[in-house]
């Protein structure tokens, strides 16, 4: 890489992270529009979930972020740059799904978190010392190193997901797209994971985070982007994540089922509960019920 | 038989050097060309672009042209096409390569039949490693060496590609160049192999050294390297065998790296279906955990 490429690079690295979505429409050669005039806008220090059911268009942000495809109309920036600039300044990591990813290639937990690396290399990807520094920081700060050599098949799930993230920490992308980081993954590793996603976020990086989890979004990100083959609502968790644009975001999708009434206590007062779940991670609104349609009676037939 | 006659006796002749000198090649090209054949899942388009070259080889011949510049732009036109026409249907990848390949090779057989050649479709479709000449040999080192050389260079990003050109494409290195450029090289394999081993058999070489070391390995560069020592050894020794039973050249080697593929299935030390670790009661290679080898190709 030459000096003018350094320059810009840092220049651009030292910009606030941001990504601008603005009226983009995306249209396959197929013909089928996967997403029409969706718009928002995120900042630094941020981690913010693209929640929407299967076909809602969220693999189609995530590959208009990434260049992938390119809109129809409208156009996507990511810290002020156009996409392509900025894919070609490492500014976008990409964390996959687990489905996406060939578990019996041979390559080792070292060799996928170099690859991190190669935009960073010269055309043969020969590895400089920075580059195997930058590695074994990424492998240590997801707590890895001890498993450096193992072929990737021979992990378990969350550690798979942290090499996948330890590449995304050494390639030192400010924007990392995370593509439905939890599913297939325990508990424990979820929060470990949540908890250095927040880290991150504190250092300034931009984080979005396509999940159907929906009980763990209020838990740890700030903004939330609702689709459904466009923008519902997009904005703060805590004015955006509400049980009435979820129910627009999923239709009848999810189960819902609400107790109130005698069913949640014995005694007669309007506290009621909400659960919203497709089986992984419920998400619970506590409320006081207002319609009384239902007249305390629980509904169960969406499961226990 | 004096096992040093064996080996020794067949190179006294010119054509046996040539014939060897010519399957070392090839098969070293070709195995480090079938370890990214067999990770990317691309056997099948291995096997088309080399059906797809005879009718380039015949119209080569026809417009009085190299045969090999014939048989590259029609293997690399199979390529294109089958590209472009899953991109502009609903019909899956393998199906519509299907369809290509064997069109080709049809129109590739008609030709060959209304036009006098004084070539032999024998040796097309299965190869002449005996009658080789030096000029033969030239052309294949550069050809072969050149397209090794290119691929040695760039391992990394093809390697990247094949794992993961999602994560290619987002560092921003040139996902279409490396897609293409991995067909081209490998039509290039192809075109240098014909004269070896023929287009029919030509697959087996791009498909075995990869599938055995796959096995054996979970190191891409361990994976080049026992591709390379599969195949190099299973050409010396498919070229005696040939010479001793007179049997066909190009189907020996073939046999030969069948045969591998099939013992390292068998007995490999870690997803063997027997290891052989566990045959001879030492380690725990066996270990019922390693059950891998099931989904082994």
């Amino acid at each position: 890489m030459n000096r003018v490429d350094l320059l810009t690079r840092s220049e651009a690295m030292a910009r606030p992270a941001s990504i601008a979505v603005r009226d983009i429409s995306v249209t396959y050669p197929n013909g089928f529009t996967a997403v029409r005039d969706a718009s928002f806008e995120l900042g630094p220090g941020t981690i913010c979930a693209l929640v929407g059911v299967n076909g809602s268009g969220k693999s189609t942000i995530f590959k208009a972020i990434m260049g992938f495809v390119t809109p129809s109309a409208g156009q996507v920036q990511l810290c002020g740059l156009a996409v392509d600039k900025a894919v070609s300044m490492n500014i976008v990591a990409y964390v996959p799904q687990s489905e996406d990813v060939d578990w019996n290639f041979p390559v080792l937990v070292e060799d996928v978190v170099m690859m991190g690396r190669y935009g960073h290399m010269n055309l043969l990807r020969i590895p400089s010392n920075e580059d195997r520094r930058k590695v074994d920081e990424a492998l240590d700060r997801v707590n890895m190193s001890a498993y450096r050599t193992r072929q990737i098949g021979e992990l378990s799930g969350g550690q798979k997901k942290r090499v996948f993230l330890a590449r995304a920490l050494a390639q030192e992308g400010i924007i990392i797209l995370l593509d439905e980081p939890f599913t297939g993954i325990d508990v424990t590793t979820e929060s470990a994971i949540i908890d250095l996603l927040r880290e991150l976020r504190d250092a300034g990086h931009l984080i979005l985070v396509s999940t159907h989890n929906l009980g763990s979004v209020p838990d740890f990100c700030d903004q939330v982007v609702l689709l459904d083959r466009t923008v519902l609502a997009a904005g703060p968790t805590a004015e955006t994540f509400t049980q009435e644009n979820l129910e627009r975001t999923f239709g009848g999708v999810l189960r819902n089922f609400e107790l109130s009434g005698h069913a949640l206590h014995e005694d007669d007062d309007a506290r009621s509960l909400n659960v919203i779940t497709d089986d992984e991670r419920p998400l619970v609104f506590y409320g006081v019920k207002k319609n009384k349609k239902k007249e305390g009676r629980p509904d169960r037939k969406g499961g226990e | 038989m004096d096992p040093l006659a064996f080996l020794i006796e067949p190179f006294a002749y010119d054509f046996m050097q040539r014939a060897l000198g010519m399957s070392l090649l090839v098969a070293a090209v070709c195995a480090v060309l079938s370890c990214y054949l067999v990770l990317k899942g691309w056997s099948l388009m291995g096997d088309a672009i080399s059906h797809a070259v005879l009718p380039g080889i015949v119209i080569a011949f026809v417009l009085g042209i190299p045969l090999a510049v014939g048989a590259f732009v029609a293997g690399l036109a199979c390529a294109l096409l089958t590209g472009y026409l899953k991109y502009n249907s609903r019909v899956k990848e393998d199906t519509v390569m299907g369809i290509v390949f064997s069109g080709m090779f049809g129109i590739g057989l008609v030709l060959f039949t209304k036009v006098e050649t004084d070539q032999h479709l024998n040796h097309i479709l299965f190869g002449n490693v005996l009658g080789v000449t030096v000029g033969d040999l030239i052309e294949t080192a550069i050809i072969a060496g050149g397209t090794l050389l290119v691929v040695l260079a760039k391992r990394r990003d093809l390697l990247l590609y094949c794992f993961d050109p999602n994560h290619a494409r987002a560092i921003g290195l040139p996902v279409n160049v490396l897609h293409y450029g991995l067909l081209v090289l490998l039509s290039l394999t192809i075109v240098s192999s014909i004269k070896a081993v023929g287009i029919i058999l030509v697959i087996a070489m791009l498909i075995a050294p990869g599938a055995t070391a796959y096995i054996l390995t979970d190191r891409f560069e361990r994976m080049l390297v026992i591709a390379v020592a599969v195949a190099c050894g299973s050409s010396v020794l498919g070229t005696l065998i040939s010479f001793h039973i007179n049997g066909a050249t190009g189907a020996c080697i073939v046999l030969v790296q069948a045969f591998a593929f099939l013992m390292v299935f068998l007995f490999a030390p870690k997803r063997g279906l027997w290891p052989i670790t566990r045959l001879f009661g030492r380690g725990n290679g066996g270990s019922p955990d390693n059950v891998r080898s099931a989904d082994a190709p």
